[in-house]
């Protein structure tokens, strides 16, 4: 289980926000690039990545190897690594669904943000356990410093 | 053969923080059972209950994805390295999967 808090700079949460509503009324989804110590983690970069869903854009979001690849070769060039994902459920809550859980990594920070009627509401990061039964919701600090990249 | 295991991040956490292991093995099944023997706690990510790959774990020979070569029969040469790479996937659902707590 996760006990840890996940520190978003601000602007990165607004660009989360930004990204679900321009995706409306589909899922949209990115990478979360930061650093993570010993009980802490930050994130500081967003890579938004396409849904490749094609056929059930509303409710289905994925991100395929190679974009998962670029993801982490993304990371390496600014010395981050990729501490997780984020994605939206439009036109429902901020939690993450059975559907969500089964096809989950452990360690991934996972971020949630709902999106009700192409405005985004609610935003919330849960990471799975380590015996995947479950999802635990994992607190957002958010700091005022600007993105970094 | 000898060959090399690269192990995603997220599962580093089950291999003592390893980014590789080296096994000996002759095709690709024989090398992830000898990993998830070798770290037990692996299995459950890599594989369902009923022993099949997990559909959002991919797995590259040499930069080639096995499901375009032998599958898990593919077979393994000295010195090769076999990638796990995941493909991440969610979306909305009816049925909720989160704990209550930290």
């Amino acid at each position: 289980m996760s006990g840890a808090a996940l520190r978003v700079r601000e602007e990165l949460v607004r660009r989360i926000q930004a990204h679900g509503a321009e995706a409306y009324p589909h899922e949209c989804c990115g990478a979360l690039l930061g650093r993570d110590g010993d009980g802490a983690r930050e994130v500081t970069g967003l890579l938004p990545l396409a849904n490749r869903r094609d056929d059930s854009p509303r409710n289905r979001f994925e991100v395929t190897a190679d974009d998962v690849r670029l993801a982490e070769k993304t990371a390496r060039e600014r010395s981050l690594e990729l501490v997780g994902w984020y994605h939206s459920h439009p036109d429902a809550p901020a939690r993450p669904s059975e559907y969500d859980r089964e096809h989950a990594w452990p360690w991934y920070s996972y971020i949630i943000v709902s999106v009700q009627e192409g405005k985004p509401r609610d935003m919330a990061s849960w990471r799975l356990r380590d015996d995947r039964s479950l999802y635990d919701s994992e607190e957002i600090e958010t700091a005022a410093h600007p993105a970094s990249i | 053969m000898a060959v090399k295991v690269i192990i995603p991040t997220p599962l580093r956490v089950y291999t003592g923080k390893q980014e590789s292991v080296d096994l000996n093995a002759a095709t690709v099944a024989e090398a992830l059972a000898g990993l998830t023997n070798r770290y037990v706690e692996l299995k459950k990510h890599l594989f369902t209950d009923d022993g099949r790959l997990r559909s959002f774990v991919n797995v590259y020979v040499n930069d080639e994805d096995i499901r375009y070569l032998e599958k898990d029969k593919t077979p393994v040469r000295e010195g090769d390295t076999i990638s796990i790479v995941p493909s991440i996937a969610g979306g909305t659902g009816s049925r909720p999967a989160f704990g209550c707590g930290h």
